[in-house]
């Protein structure tokens, strides 16, 4: 058995009542492609919030390689390597889509010189080799916030790998990209993932999407896993297709 | 183009007082104001505006009053010393008070300056009280001038620093510190998931501006030849953004260009009528209206349309 890169045990937390992780604990393997599945609201953001340091849980805790990283700032843990792309893509708007992926590149290799500038010809070969990855590598010289929302959605994920992460934590990563782009989109982060040796979660309603590329899913149901498995045992769940696949 | 655009500017400025020697006092008063909004201008990137800069003009221009009175007769080790004891001070301030946004830094800011401007006024045992404390002429490398020629010295000499600090400050700002600080105005969230601390990046930003703020009180206080507490007075302060945001925060020449406008102005509506204010008034509005990328912004954009 590999053993696992992320763990998360018996998560507690609520929203004016509701529960958004009620008990749940989940596991992360080096080099698995975890799906997470579930209805609107039932707390799959928030599962990643809480693994990022973004929401500490009333009780529970997370473990990153075995240490706890339950109260840590979203900052520290992604200085562990945990990298993360987000549902409402988070970038640097006033900048130019180059500058976005510069920065990040300098936040693992040297943000604290003040002498040499953010553009070298290193770090822009750099960006631009993910940026081609993506199919933005025509759109570097744009200001950030001028992209459309599917490109927006795929500059997100370039920064997060432009981390070199070894945990890479994807919050619907094909929503808001055009059909013609989704499938394309995922060989291509796969190809990356599978190059760098980035493990890495995701949150998906795209059923195709997840049938295809994850390597196990886990539905998240209420706060609580409903159902956990390779991709077909999870989908021949009669319950999971009834109650989640049907509105997801 | 820039490089040239520049340096004619620089050429210019330093031929001026040739031409009309009264303007060296106003033009060396410019390049110190101007060191200061650019201190201001640099926290503008990060969408903090401060109202409590004239806090460190005012705290550098009475190190240097001190320094002077403990024995320290050094043009550059006084120059020194003092942005030191402004960058010091921005450390202390700035510890606390870059885990403010918005509004709350802004008042901070304006609260913590009115403190030491009280202190200064209040403390007449320490600091002459309103009345001020003297600043004799150092000397300069061991050479004792003339008052009109250590002015002299002093203007070319805050002409050259204009050059050489604003150099190193678009240095800073092309440098990942510097892209970072402009990024906490757009998305922190995304600062803190790559990892980078926001409130280290404020901090440098802020000991920077504290130290530029510093490096122009120091001048001031060389040229006008006292210190009072007047220099740390909130309208002092809202005067330096002023500065900063008429000449444009997109780069580094907009704070100089801003002040340099605003003293020629200002000494050219004083000689027309008492009422200049009303003059400065409405040439800031027109600015503010009509070019709210500041007067700097008309620059670069010129620059940037030319083939």
């Amino acid at each position: 058995m590999r053993r696992p890169i992320l763990e998360a045990n018996n998560l507690c937390v609520a929203f004016n009542g509701v529960k958004a992780a009620d008990g749940a604990s989940i596991a992360i393997h080096d080099g698995e492609f975890l799906a997470i599945i579930g209805p609107n609201g039932s707390g799959k953001t928030t599962l990643l919030n809480i693994c990022t340091g973004y929401i500490r849980p009333v009780s529970g805790s997370v473990l990153l390689d075995g240490n706890d990283i339950t109260r840590l700032s979203p900052r520290a843990i992604a200085r562990r390597g945990v990298a993360r792309a987000f549902q409402i893509p988070q970038l640097f708007s006033a900048q130019r889509v180059i500058d976005n992926m510069m920065l990040a590149l300098a936040a693992t290799d040297g943000l604290w010189s003040v002498v040499r500038p953010l553009e070298t010809a290193k770090r822009r070969e750099e960006a631009m080799a993910l940026l081609g990855l993506v199919g933005l590598d025509g759109d570097a010289d744009r200001i950030s916030s001028t992209l459309p929302e599917g490109h927006r959605k795929l500059l997100d994920i370039a920064v997060a790998l432009a981390l070199k992460p070894r945990l890479l934590l994807l919050d619907e990563p094909t929503s808001g990209v055009s059909a013609l782009e989704r499938f394309p989109l995922m060989e291509a982060l796969m190809s990356a993932l599978r190059q760098r040796r980035i493990t890495a979660l995701f949150v998906e309603h795209d059923m195709d999407v997840v049938a295809r590329y994850a390597s196990r899913v886990l539905v998240w149901n209420a706060g609580n896993i409903m159902a956990e498995g390779r991709p077909d045992e999870v989908f021949g769940n009669a319950q999971v297709r009834e109650r989640v696949v049907g509105v997801a | 183009m820039r490089i040239i655009l520049t340096a004619a500017a620089v050429l210019t400025l330093a031929v001026l007082p040739v031409a009309a020697p009264w303007l060296q006092f106003v033009l060396t008063l410019a390049i110190a104001k101007g060191f200061a909004a650019l201190g201001v201008a640099v926290l503008l990137r990060a969408g903090l505006i401060s109202i409590g800069h004239a806090m460190f003009f005012a705290a550098s221009a009475y190190g240097v009053a001190f320094l002077a009175h403990a024995g320290i007769n050094d043009l550059g080790l006084l120059l020194v010393l003092s942005v030191l004891v402004a960058a010091l001070t921005g450390a202390i301030a700035g510890a606390f008070l870059v885990r403010y946004r918005a509004i709350f830094f802004a008042m901070l800011n304006l609260a913590v300056s009115m403190v030491f401007y009280a202190l200064c006024a209040k403390l007449y045992g320490v600091t002459g009280g309103t009345d001020g404390m003297p600043v004799p002429i150092p000397a300069v490398f061991g050479i004792i001038f003339a008052e009109p020629a250590f002015k002299s010295v002093l203007f070319y000499l805050s002409l050259a620093l204009m050059v050489l600090v604003g150099l190193a400050v678009q240095r800073y700002l092309d440098s990942p510190l510097g892209h970072a600080l402009s990024a906490v105005h757009t998305n922190e969230i995304r600062l803190e998931y790559l990892g980078i601390p926001v409130w280290a990046v404020l901090l440098i930003a802020y000991v920077i501006s504290a130290a530029l703020a510093g490096l122009g009180g120091a001048i001031s206080a060389f040229a006008i030849g006292r210190v009072v507490p007047d220099f740390a007075f909130w309208t002092a302060s809202g005067h330096l953004v002023l500065i900063a945001v008429l000449g444009g925060i997109g780069g580094v020449p907009g704070a100089f260009i801003g002040a340099l406008f605003l003293e020629l102005l200002h000494s050219a509506a004083v000689t027309v009528t008492d009422a200049w204010n009303l003059i400065v008034g409405m040439a800031l509005i027109i600015v503010i209206m009509f070019m709210p990328q500041g007067i700097y912004g008309l620059f670069a954009r010129k620059e940037a349309s030319s083939p």
